[in-house]
Formats: structure tokens, C-alpha cells, sequence
């Protein structure tokens, strides 16, 4: 039988590499949202794994909302980014410092 | 026992995945695993009896979103080698946070576990004969009762998504023809028609 121990410690390193994702792609935008993903994934494993241990269907709500921001804040991400390549012809967080006092 | 084995092998192709993700070259292969990435956590929340969570990842994650990602990995042309620049120089910080991380979270669990068993393998068993049937409908009752004005406001995000995507990456082509309707409506009879005053003339043939 599984136990909510096993979903917290599977979540738990899912968000450690979505963090270290983070730290390791600083230059790449997309990899950037990527790794934002990751942590989400994590979060809505969390919720879940409340959801089903404690019986009670308002955990799977809220990651039903996670959800719904997510998509929306990867499809303005996107835009945004798409934007960006084409003013500025690259995507490299690093060159991003025309706002730089 | 066989849940047991299912959870850790999706686990372990989960965490697989989620690695590839972050350390892929390439960010079309970064995209691809973080669809697999998306599909094994689906059947991980199936084995949650999170049914309808699980097909809703699959069909807005790797069904849209996803896409989504391909479509601008492959439509942005990345030069691969600049940004990965910094990869090497960042990976003993990257490794160490996401270490810590890891372990401070489960020292966490581990402390839980020990006092937090027993209420929740009471809960489970309170949720498996509460819970047990239908998870769609348990869903859906809730939904669309308690949770009716989120809901709403999620749809309204949704709609905000949408707007703001195509604000920001529409442009108006300067070589195509279009109606400016604000000046049609606007204008004037005087500005079409000229009325003239002349004699009548007559036929003088006759």
C-alpha cells in the first residue's frame, strides 16, 4: 500500500529539479518556463496526493485553478517571448538589460 | 504490491524526464520531455484516484500547452551555443540548492510521518468509503456549487490569457488593405456629395 510519504518525497524532488532547472538555464528563456512547469507539476502533486489521503475532493479544486493559471501564464509567457525574439533576435536572459539603470 | 511497483517506475520515469528537461542540449528534446514528463505524472494521479485531474493534464498539457512550446522552440531560431554559455559554471550551485531542497523536505515528511500516521490512515479510510465511485461527479458537485465564482474567475483568466497572447504577438502588416470603420462611420454627406445650381437648359432644335 502506498503511503502519502512516497507522493510528498516523489513531489519534493520534482520541485528540487525544477529549482535546480532554474539555476542551470538562467540564459534560456524557454527552459526557464519549462522548469516553472516543473514546479507547478510538483504543487499540483502535493495537492493530489492531500487530495487522496485525506478524502477530500477540494484539494483536486485547487489544482483544478492551478491548472487553469498555468495554462494561461505559459500562453502569455510564450507570447511574450515570441515578442521578444522578434525585437530583439535573441532570447538570452543576459541580454535582457535595456531596462538597467 | 503491484500499485507499489507501478508508482515507483512511473516515479522513476518521471524523475528521468524531469532531469532530461533541465539538461537537454537541445530545447525541442527539453519540450518532448516535459511531455513525458506531463504523461507520467497523469497516470501517477490516476493511480491517485485523481481521475479526471489525470485526463485534463493530458488533454490541456500535452495537448495544448505543450504544443504550444513546440511551436515556439521551433519557430524562435536559438542559437544553442551561446545560451548554454553558463551551464557548467551554474551546475555545482544548481546541484547544491536543489540537494538541500530535496533534503529539507524530507526531513519534513520524515517528521510527519512518525505523530501524522494514524489520523491519516484513519482519513484514508474515511476517504475511500466517502470518496469511493464517481470522481468526476464528487468534482463536478463541488465545482459548480462552492466553487462556482472561482470557477467563473478562472474563465475570465482564461479570457485575459487569450486577449493578452494575441495583443502581443498580432501586427498589423503596412502593405495590406483593410476597412477603417471609425472613418466610415464618421463621415459627412459633405464630404461625398456636391450639389451644383445650374439653369435648365433648353432644346432648342425644335
Amino acid at each position: 500500500m502506498l503511503a502519502l510519504s512516497d507522493y510528498l518525497a516523489l513531489s519534493a524532488l520534482l520541485f528540487a529539479i525544477g529549482m535546480a532547472g532554474i539555476f542551470l538555464n538562467r540564459k534560456n528563456a524557454i527552459v526557464l518556463l519549462m522548469s516553472i512547469e516543473l514546479i507547478l507539476l510538483a504543487v499540483n502533486f502535493n495537492f493530489i496526493a492531500f487530495s487522496h489521503f485525506l478524502g477530500d475532493i477540494h484539494g483536486q479544486v485547487f489544482v483544478f485553478f492551478i491548472l487553469t493559471v498555468a495554462a494561461a501564464e505559459s500562453a502569455i509567457g510564450l507570447a511574450i517571448l515570441v515578442v521578444l525574439f522578434r525585437n530583439r533576435d535573441t532570447i538570452n536572459v543576459g541580454d535582457l538589460d535595456s531596462m538597467r539603470g | 504490491m503491484i500499485e507499489k511497483v507501478i508508482f515507483y517506475v512511473f516515479a522513476a520515469i518521471l524523475l528521468l524526464a524531469a532531469m532530461l528537461v533541465i539538461t537537454a542540449r537541445n530545447p525541442v528534446h527539453s519540450a518532448l520531455s516535459l511531455v513525458l514528463a506531463f504523461f507520467t505524472s497523469a497516470a501517477l494521479w490516476l493511480l491517485a484516484e485523481a481521475e479526471f485531474l489525470g485526463i485534463a493534464l493530458v488533454l490541456v498539457y500535452v495537448g495544448a500547452v505543450m504544443v504550444l512550446f513546440l511551436f515556439v522552440v521551433m519557430m524562435l531560431d536559438i542559437n544553442i551555443s551561446v545560451i548554454r554559455e553558463g551551464f557548467a559554471r551554474y551546475l555545482p550551485l544548481g546541484a547544491l540548492v536543489g540537494v538541500v531542497m530535496v533534503l529539507q523536505m524530507l526531513l519534513v515528511i520524515g517528521a510527519g510521518v512518525g505523530e501524522g500516521q494514524v489520523s491519516l490512515a484513519l482519513a484514508d479510510a474515511a476517504g475511500e468509503s466517502g470518496a469511493g465511485g464517481n470522481n468526476i461527479r464528487l468534482l463536478g458537485s463541488v465545482l459548480y456549487t462552492v466553487y462556482v465564482y472561482p470557477f467563473e474567475l478562472a474563465a475570465i483568466v482564461l479570457l485575459l490569457a487569450i486577449i493578452a497572447a494575441i495583443m502581443l504577438t498580432h501586427r498589423r502588416r503596412a502593405d495590406t488593405k483593410h476597412q477603417d470603420i471609425s472613418a466610415q462611420v464618421r463621415t459627412r454627406k459633405d464630404d461625398r456629395l456636391r450639389l451644383v445650381r445650374m439653369p435648365s437648359e433648353v432644346d432648342d432644335e425644335r
